[in-house]
């Protein structure tokens, strides 16, 4: 079931004027801040289908860059999110693209700073209802409505096994998780939808165990 | 975790055999899928309510959007109510009112609550706010209205799809709309089947609607759209509390929405390159709002 809740479909209270391509758009700019852990200095934003098409009346490059400033969907200061990241040193460039993506509404946002860079897929399926699908590379299915925790490690025997006892000694129960990698041996990713936010104690224990690389956490 | 209801069918059988009303069933299973407490949700879902009203007050005073397209329709709407000689009636026009006054608000880039999109947010609010005028529903009783407009909207994006990107201005404005008329019968005492006939009758006739908003906005047909939505749910709530029924059971009319969508060329879902965003004056707004080279002739 993609839709769990009665306020995915009462809600999100939201500025206007549509909730996949501004309300959607601004928490797939949300969700790639918190993965990427801070706000970046630069964002080239390519969009797709009726992303591309629409973006402009739909406000979604502004509600994009509001999300990436960390602005819920209800957040007044989405509508001035331009001048505002202007203010914060954020500079930004939007890509409409024509190449055939499966959902309408895509947009694949890549951001970064002097330390690192990172790309994300978003797809915004209604309602403000959002999916990750990608990210630098590897495909993944994340709803954004839950917290969870990614974590990119060495593709070795028992970091999965790790992960998952270490959850279950802080007592935080799975909702969903997918392993992925791009080749045997390498660098692989684990998305894992947890049913409770994870605190601090946590991540520094998950970052300490034996061929970890990094691990990110989204806030509910 | 499993859901108490999958479709309208499962929905009805549950509420009929527990004896309990649709927004009952609708907040148990919010209990149960989220494992938050009756009071939180309940305190949200208020919430909620309370963003309906502001931005129906907002839009009953008058705003319009930057791009000059929409605004003021509320007001004209209301004006003309209020000399009481009316055709359609009064409960009719205040529910399209204030409608037009909740998606005026949301073109202007104001504060709303999406129900269930917020191309779509006006029909539920603006056919609850004219409703509560007849029927002076309690303030639990009018968050129940939400819940029950919620369980429907719940099936419709599980089973079929509630965005106009995927499915078309039906998605949208449609399911809005049967929501709307749906929780409207249970506000007027109606059964949960009735809420399942009037949910039908409402989106059998919203059908086929194209998305086609005019520069891509939410603005060129979507604000009367919900005004339609709004008299449409209000129409099929008196025709299935009259007892009408729908010949095509819910379920399979929602089924038959989703296949409509399906079928539809792209340039009829949201992607402003049809229907009446590509007519010559449709065209001719866009370039006068968004620049570039006049391709339509307009008016």
């Amino acid at each position: 079931m993609k839709f769990k809740s009665v306020f995915d479909i009462i809600g999100p209270v939201m500025i206007g004027p549509s909730s996949s391509h501004t309300a959607g758009a601004a928490r797939i700019g949300r969700v790639a801040r918190d993965l990427f852990g801070r706000q970046p200095d630069w964002a080239k934003v390519h969009l797709y289908g009726s992303f591309a098409e629409t973006y402009k009346g739909h406000s979604t490059d502004v509600a994009i860059i509001g999300g990436l400033l960390d602005y819920d969907t209800f957040d007044e200061r989405i509508k001035t999110s331009f001048e505002e990241a202007q203010k914060a040193g954020m500079t930004y460039e939007f890509i409409p693209e024509t190449g055939h993506v499966d959902h309408p509404n895509t947009a694949r946002i890549v951001i970064g700073d002097e330390k690192s860079e990172m790309s994300m897929m978003g797809i915004s399926i209604g309602g403000g209802k959002i999916e990750i699908t990608e990210l630098n590379g590897f495909p993944l299915r994340l709803s954004g409505n839950h917290p969870a925790i990614l974590v990119v490690h060495e593709d070795r025997s028992g970091c999965i096994a790790n992960v998952a006892n270490c959850l279950y000694k802080y007592d935080i129960n799975i909702g969903h998780m997918e392993v992925s990698r791009k080749e045997k041996g390498h660098m692989a990713l684990m998305v894992i939808e947890v049913d409770q936010n994870v605190d601090k104690e946590v991540m520094d224990e998950l970052k300490k165990l034996p061929n970890i690389t990094q691990v990110t956490r989204i806030a509910d | 975790m499993e859901a108490l209801f999958r479709n309208v069918r499962e929905l009805v059988e549950r509420a009929e055999k527990e004896q309990k009303l649709i927004s009952e069933i609708m907040i148990e299973q919010e209990i149960l899928m989220t494992n938050r407490s009756r009071e939180d949700i309940m305190i949200q879902m208020d919430r909620n309510l309370t963003v309906m009203e502001e931005a129906v007050e907002k839009g009953l005073k008058g705003v319009h959007s930057v791009s000059g397209l929409t605004g003021g329709d509320a007001v004209l709407l209301q004006a003309y109510r209020e000399k009481g000689n009316t055709l359609s009636g009064d409960l009719l026009l205040d529910a399209v009112s204030k409608a037009v006054a909740t998606n005026e608000v949301n073109a202007a880039m104001g504060t709303i609550c999406a129900t269930p999109t917020a191309g779509s947010a006006g029909v539920v609010p603006g056919t609850l706010f004219a409703v509560q005028n007849k029927l002076n529903p309690t303030r639990e009783q009018m968050i129940r209205y939400l819940f029950t407009a919620g369980a429907f909207g719940f099936v419709v994006a599980n089973n079929a799809s509630i965005s106009g990107a995927a499915g078309g201005c039906q998605a949208e404005v449609g399911s809005a709309a049967g929501m709307a008329s749906a929780a409207i019968i249970e506000m007027a005492g109606g059964t949960p089947q009735q809420s399942s006939e009037a949910f039908a009758i409402t989106m059998k006739n919203m059908l086929g609607l194209v998305c086609d908003p005019v520069a891509g906005l939410v603005e060129v047909p979507c604000v009367k759209r919900n005004a339609m939505g709004a008299a449409n749910a209000v129409v099929a709530a008196d025709m299935a509390l009259a007892g009408v029924t729908s010949r095509i059971p819910c379920d399979e009319v929602i089924g038959a929405m989703f296949e409509i969508g399906q079928s539809m060329p792209s340039a009829l879902r949201e992607t402003a390159k049809g229907g009446l965003a590509a007519t010559p004056t449709g065209k001719w707004l866009e370039s006068k709002i968004f620049g570039g080279a006049v391709v339509g002739s307009g008016q």
